[in-house]
């Protein structure tokens, strides 16, 4: 093997998009291989295991990286020109190179702790919050073939994993020692119990139907088009819309966004438990929550949107990976878009919707998808599903949203 | 799992097992009890038992440790922190501790199958299917015992609000 | 499957090691060029501009720890049903389908009984 050989192989390998990130990943192993030869030694395999996983590894950390600089410019001019603005246009073209300047001005400003903050846990709670949102994405299908681990409990490993930010803010806020900050963490975490529920039921409805809890599985159950050009993804079901949508709500009040941004609601609470952070270890809990915000939604393009399949059969020539972050982006976008939309909720609004509405609905779209699994997944059991779920749909509306609370019997005894 | 992996985790499991008793501070030691369940998952793991790893940390880590939090929050914090170490009682704990041990260590030498290396188990499914395949088969009516069980608890959750918030 | 774990176990490693790298720039920047100016009023609690009153040991409403409780039963239950979503209804017996119903027919009782207690009220 020489030099010459792999860098003719580089013009090959683009000539087939799909399979690019596979076969980019394969020539630098044989780079390896090659550097070896070079040095008159043969590569022992457990080094190329090795370089194969940080090959894996940094690519996963720097396109979520690189999404979150792209994504913190985007979110703010679309938030600009939904309230007719121009939003940063600064730094470089069109301000793209605004995350450099955010970056450099993030590591340069003072680290400022309290006095009467535990020091330690102080330190510790902004790498707490960031590892599980990094270790996040490496659990999903990226694209045919692409998958870093296929885990058989994949979805359950997900949000095992994204139970430790809970800690986390908790640990942000009960180490700031200060009431600001300790209420947002409370509130934070009442908040995600109280959407984890939903989030995991909906998530459990597509592992019965596709037969697995491997994200990759669950990708592939959805392969295929009805009828010739109709995807079979589960949210063009009645159970699966309802399951989407309960996902897609349940995923923002997770990750905290507007409008569930209770914790950090700054007309009440400062920022919540970010309040005593400045500096670059405040950065690490906004890159964490963008991180987290994406792994999740991109676990909702895998369970719901059909993941890497592309949603017309003559699209398939745009390869699969392609379609994975297309998906995603528009989910980024609408989650920017509601954002500029609606206003926070109020704390006994959120938890009354997500208990007496989400909750209840899941179960809903559970029993729905069972009547459409066993009414033979076809026109009859889109039919009877679409039914199981309206119904508790309007008679949780009638009951959760018809009857009027009146706000003065609210007590504030306690903080809450 | 290599031996060094299954010690590393160990040791973490067990250490921050004592922290948790050790601590005087509340939420310091619910927090080292974090670690703890994350140690244990992860030897779990590394018996290719996924998915008691995975709920280990679910159930544990998240919904229990949450629990912890909020009943902490609750409390008057200062309380725990004043109190003294009792001595009399502190001996009287280690010398159980290690008869316990003592005993175990015994027992254990002692049980034939103790010392006997299990033979792989290599299964052709997933765990997590497994477990529903035999949840099906052989245990149908303690699943729904345990329903009947979990449905009591949520009542006993009611009865005991409606006291305390009276 | 050991592949797996190594990939899991250094991707932790990694992640555990990237927050350190710009929080140690950031130190040696702040120890280099901008040393910092601790200041009586600076280190002090955030409390709006005033002077931090009463501990922060606050009392917190009750609902918080029913909230809890209440979950932690709901994810109990949640956790029995996922072996059998590990399954999918393709490989469910008839039979076992039922019992699944019933056993979520329990889970929504005990939804309905602290529904209609007054346990979700938020008050």
């Amino acid at each position: 093997m020489n030099f010459i050989d792999l860098l003719k192989r580089i013009p090959e390998i683009c000539k087939t998009p799909e399979t690019l990130p596979l076969e980019g990943k394969k020539l630098i192993l044989d780079f390896v291989t090659w550097l070896g030869s070079l040095v008159g030694i043969a590569v022992p395999p457990w080094v190329l295991t090795l370089v194969n996983i940080l090959v894996v590894i940094v690519a996963i950390i720097a396109v979520f990286l690189i999404m979150f600089a792209l994504m913190s410019v985007w979110e703010r001019k679309i938030l600009a020109r939904a309230q007719n603005r121009y939003g940063p246009n600064r730094v470089g073209p069109w301000g793209l190179f605004q995350p450099v300047a955010d970056g450099i001005k993030m590591l340069t400003k003072e680290d400022i702790v309290p006095r009467n903050a535990d020091k330690v846990v102080h330190f510790i709670a902004p790498i707490v919050m960031l590892v599980p949102a990094l270790i996040l994405p490496v659990l999903l299908p990226y694209g045919r073939g692409m998958v870093a681990i296929d885990l058989s409990v994949g979805i359950l490993f997900f949000f095992a994993v994204g139970a430790g930010s809970e800690v986390a803010i908790f640990l942000a806020g009960w180490s700031s020692r200060n009431k600001y900050s300790i209420l947002g963490a409370m509130r934070a975490i009442a908040q995600m119990i109280s959407y984890e529920l939903p989030l995991v039921m909906s998530a459990v409805i597509v592992a019965l139907v596709a037969g697995t809890l491997s994200p990759t599985g669950i990708v592939e159950a959805q392969g295929g088009y009805q009828f010739g050009f109709f995807p079979n993804w589960f949210v063009f079901t009645p159970w699966g819309f309802v399951a989407c949508v309960l996902f897609y709500f349940s995923a923002l009040a997770e990750s905290n966004r507007s409008p569930f941004d209770l914790p950090e609601g700054e007309s009440e609470l400062v920022a919540g438990h970010l309040t005593e952070y400045s500096g670059f270890k405040y950065a690490l809990f906004f890159m964490a929550e963008y991180v987290g915000m994406f792994a999740i939604n991109g676990l909702l393009v895998t369970l719901f949107l059909g993941g890497y399949q592309a949603p017309l059969p003559f699209l398939t020539f745009i390869p699969s990976w392609c379609w994975f972050f297309i998906k995603l982006a528009f989910l980024a976008f609408s989650l920017v878009w509601v954002r500029a939309t609606m206003p926070r909720f109020r704390i006994d609004q959120m938890m009354q919707f997500a208990w007496k509405f989400m909750l209840p609905m899941s179960f809903a779209a559970l029993f729905s998808a069972a009547a459409w699994h066993y009414a033979g997944r076809g026109l009859l059991g889109w039919g009877i599903s679409a039914v199981l779920v309206a119904i508790p749909y309007f008679a949780l509306g009638y009951f959760c949203f018809t009857r009027h609370h009146s706000a003065d019997n609210r007590r504030y005894l306690f903080s809450e | 799992m290599s031996p060094i992996l299954f010690w590393i985790f160990s040791a973490l499991m067990l250490g921050f097992g004592a922290a948790t008793i050790l601590n005087r501070n509340p939420v310091a030691s619910a927090l080292s009890l974090v670690v703890s369940f994350l140690g244990l998952a992860a030897l779990f793991f590394g018996l290719d038992a996924n998915f008691i790893g995975v709920i280990q940390i679910l159930v544990y880590a998240g919904a229990v440790m949450v629990l912890f939090i909020f009943i902490i929050m609750l409390l008057d914090l200062k309380a725990e922190q004043r109190r003294q170490i009792n001595i009399p009682a502190l001996l009287g704990g280690v010398a159980i501790v290690v008869a316990f041990t003592a005993q175990l260590v015994t027992v254990i030498r002692s049980y034939k199958a103790g010392n006997e290396p299990f033979a792989a188990i290599t299964p052709n499914l997933p765990d997590a299917h497994n477990i529903g395949m035999t949840l099906f088969a052989n245990y149908n009516l303690p699943f729904q015992v345990i329903g009947v069980l979990i449905l009591v608890a949520s009542i006993g959750v009611v009865v005991l609000s409606q006291r305390e918030l009276k | 499957m050991s592949y797996d774990y190594l990939l899991l176990t250094i991707f932790l490693a990694i992640a555990l090691i990237f927050p350190l790298v710009p929080l140690g720039l950031a130190w040696l920047w702040a120890r280099t060029l901008s040393p910092a100016k601790p200041g009586h009023d600076k280190q002090a609690t955030y409390e709006c501009g005033l002077e931090s009153e009463k501990p922060v040991q606050i009392q917190f409403q009750a609902h918080y720890y029913l909230y809890a409780l209440v979950f932690l039963v709901f994810d109990v239950e949640t956790v029995f049903l996922l072996p059998f979503a590990a399954m999918g209804f393709v490989n469910i017996p008839v039979v076992g389908f039922l019992s699944i119903m019933l056993f979520l027919l329990l889970l929504v009782e005990s939804l309905v009984w602290a529904w209609a207690k007054g346990i979700l009220e938020w008050k």
